[in-house]
């Protein structure tokens, strides 16, 4: 490998200085400085946020929205606040429009049951080859359920959407819903959300997307996409785990039913019925996730520090820095090349089976992620039962880029 | 970086040369095993002799070098060994796995040992004998 002939720019480092806010960046894995190259799977927590849920416990917390105390009524706007912050995130139309969930796959499973018990037998979900299983699994289970059709629209070999076979999976008029990735775990491929959606409005779908990894590295605004439904999960995003996001547009929250019963969720309750409240506290049953949705939060405010320009430009330098440096060692194939992508990076190697190389990685301190990524049938349909994946957070230097090359270099030295 | 302690020369000799794999055209028993998680899978063909021994084992393994090397020593290992031997070797590689200490009984198949800083991939060097002894318990005749 010739590393003389890459240069990262300036770009590709210009974050680097946020490395002193993850206390866990300078912890040591067999012996040798942490590279933490999984953050597609999820990301580290800065001192923020860690602080932020710490304080909370130690100085203000108390169940939110019942309390008459004013330990109670500070938790709740504390928690109510983050709403706020939210729903300006994504650009959402009103806080009411924000729905906190576990994850990203509760806020799918969320809409398969509820907007999913309005759909007809007969009417189509359309989900694409690259999905994760949390937005494919949901739509199996509510095409038995319901008796829907579950179709799949392909992607072209090198892993975009395919747009001609989108078009051609909408034109019998009978999909009800569209549900596809913003941003792909696997390939790394940004997906044209705003064709998508027009093309699908124009054949009276509505339009679900997994924003899982998108959120992490760009701007979202879901009024200006036209979205129908976004789905977030906090711990990709710096944030804790524990707690998601549902937007959707609040005409759809107010006619779908609710998904858990419980405490919060009710307007009044007897022996025999209930009355449900309103938006989005109806889709909230229980106890909610309270210091990791002020975790997240605090995330938020954290990214919006630093700006989605400078989260952008960073990982569209180390971005292209990776895949030429990856591309120089022997007998690495990237999977997934399609034009518009953002800082995932799938690859196999010849003679080296992904979980040899995810192990060596390791016992030199490098994380990566290996394995089929919770999308079996994306690996069938890219011919392999495994592949081995890099993925950037804002931590991310091309020191550590250089590192995993030179590693996978003295990896595929021992299997050839 | 060094001789890795985990991909000793045994481990990477045995998945790249296997002196075990192949059809087994004559075999009354075969079995299977695999792991969803990875797609890794381990096919076995063998013949059993009158009192129940392994006369002749070999394997059919797609997947990562730490489970082919695993298939490929426990073919040489179990090869006149009966049902309750394969039994006690099993569990010795599970303790050590587990551990990271080994048994002088274990030989060669102490290479794994490190697996007990793997978690993740102790599945790997175990399948082929979870494989094994599936094939033999599911032996009518036995």
């Amino acid at each position: 490998m010739d590393q003389s002939v890459i240069t990262p720019t300036d770009a590709a480092g210009s974050l680097r200085h946020l490395r002193a806010d993850f206390p866990i960046l300078s912890q040591k894995v067999h012996g040798k400085d942490l590279v933490f190259l999984d953050s597609a799977a999820s990301a580290q927590k800065p001192r923020q946020v860690i602080d932020c849920m710490a304080d909370t416990m130690r100085t203000q917390y108390a169940n939110i929205h019942r309390g008459l105390y004013w330990m109670s009524e500070r938790t709740t706007e504390a928690y109510e606040a983050v709403r706020d912050q939210v729903a300006r995130f994504v650009g959402a139309a009103a806080r009411e429009e924000i729905v906190f969930t576990r994850n990203s796959t509760e806020a799918i499973n969320l809409v398969a049951h509820s907007y999913g018990s309005l759909l007809k037998p007969g009417q189509v979900v359309l989900v694409s080859e690259m999905e994760h299983h949390a937005n494919l699994v949901p739509w199996q289970m509510l095409r038995d359920r319901m008796g829907i059709e579950l179709r799949i629209t392909p992607i072209t070999d090198d892993g975009a959407l395919d747009m001609d076979a989108l078009a051609a999976n909408l034109a019998d008029g009978r999909v009800a819903l569209v549900a596809i990735t913003h941003m792909s775990n696997v390939l790394g491929t940004i997906t044209d959300a705003r064709a998508i959606i027009d093309m699908a409005h124009a054949a009276g779908a509505k339009v679900l997307l997994d924003g899982s990894q998108l959120v992490v590295h760009r701007r979202v605004n879901v009024q200006e996409l036209g979205a129908d439904f976004y789905v977030v999960t906090g711990h990709k995003l710096y944030g804790p785990t524990g707690i998601g996001v549902l937007w959707a547009r609040r005409e759809l929250l107010e006619a779908m039913p609710p998904f858990l019963g419980g405490g919060d969720m009710i307007s009044t309750v007897s022996f025999e019925r209930a009355t449900w409240a309103n938006v989005p506290h109806k889709f909230e049953a229980g106890t909610p996730a309270i210091i990791e949705t002020i975790g997240l939060g605090a995330a938020l405010a954290y990214i919006e520090s630093i700006g989605f320009d400078a989260i952008g430009a960073h990982e569209d330098a180390l971005t292209a820095y990776a895949l030429k440096a990856l591309g120089n060692v022997n007998g690495l194939k990237v999977i997934g090349t399609a034009p518009q992508r953002g800082g995932v990076i799938s690859f196999t190697m010849k003679d080296v089976h992904p979980h040899d190389i995810a192990t060596l990685l390791d016992r030199n301190g490098i994380a990566v992620r290996a394995g089929h990524h919770c999308a079996e049938p994306l690996m069938r349909r890219l011919g392999v039962t495994a592949t081995a994946r890099a993925s950037f957070g804002i931590y991310t230097t091309p020191e550590e880029i250089d590192f995993l090359a030179a590693t996978l270099e003295q990896i595929r030295g021992f299997f050839v | 970086m060094a001789q890795d302690d985990l991909y000793r020369t045994v481990v990477l000799e045995r998945a790249r040369a296997p002196q075990h794999a192949g059809p087994l055209p004559a075999a009354t028993l075969n079995g299977q095993g695999s792991n969803p998680l990875c797609g890794d899978r381990v096919q076995l063909h063998a013949v059993l002799d009158g009192q129940g021994r392994i006369e002749a084992i070999r394997h059919e393994t797609r997947g990562c070098a730490i489970c082919a090397a695993s298939a490929d020593l426990m073919a040489g290992r179990v090869t006149g060994q009966d049902r309750a031997h394969v039994g006690r070797l099993h569990a010795e590689l599970v303790e050590a796995v587990e551990t990271g200490t080994a048994p002088a009984e274990l030989g060669e198949l102490a290479a794994f040992a490190p697996l007990h800083q793997h978690r993740s991939r102790r599945r790997c060097a175990l399948l082929p004998w979870s494989a094994l002894i599936d094939m033999l318990n599911d032996d009518k005749n036995g």
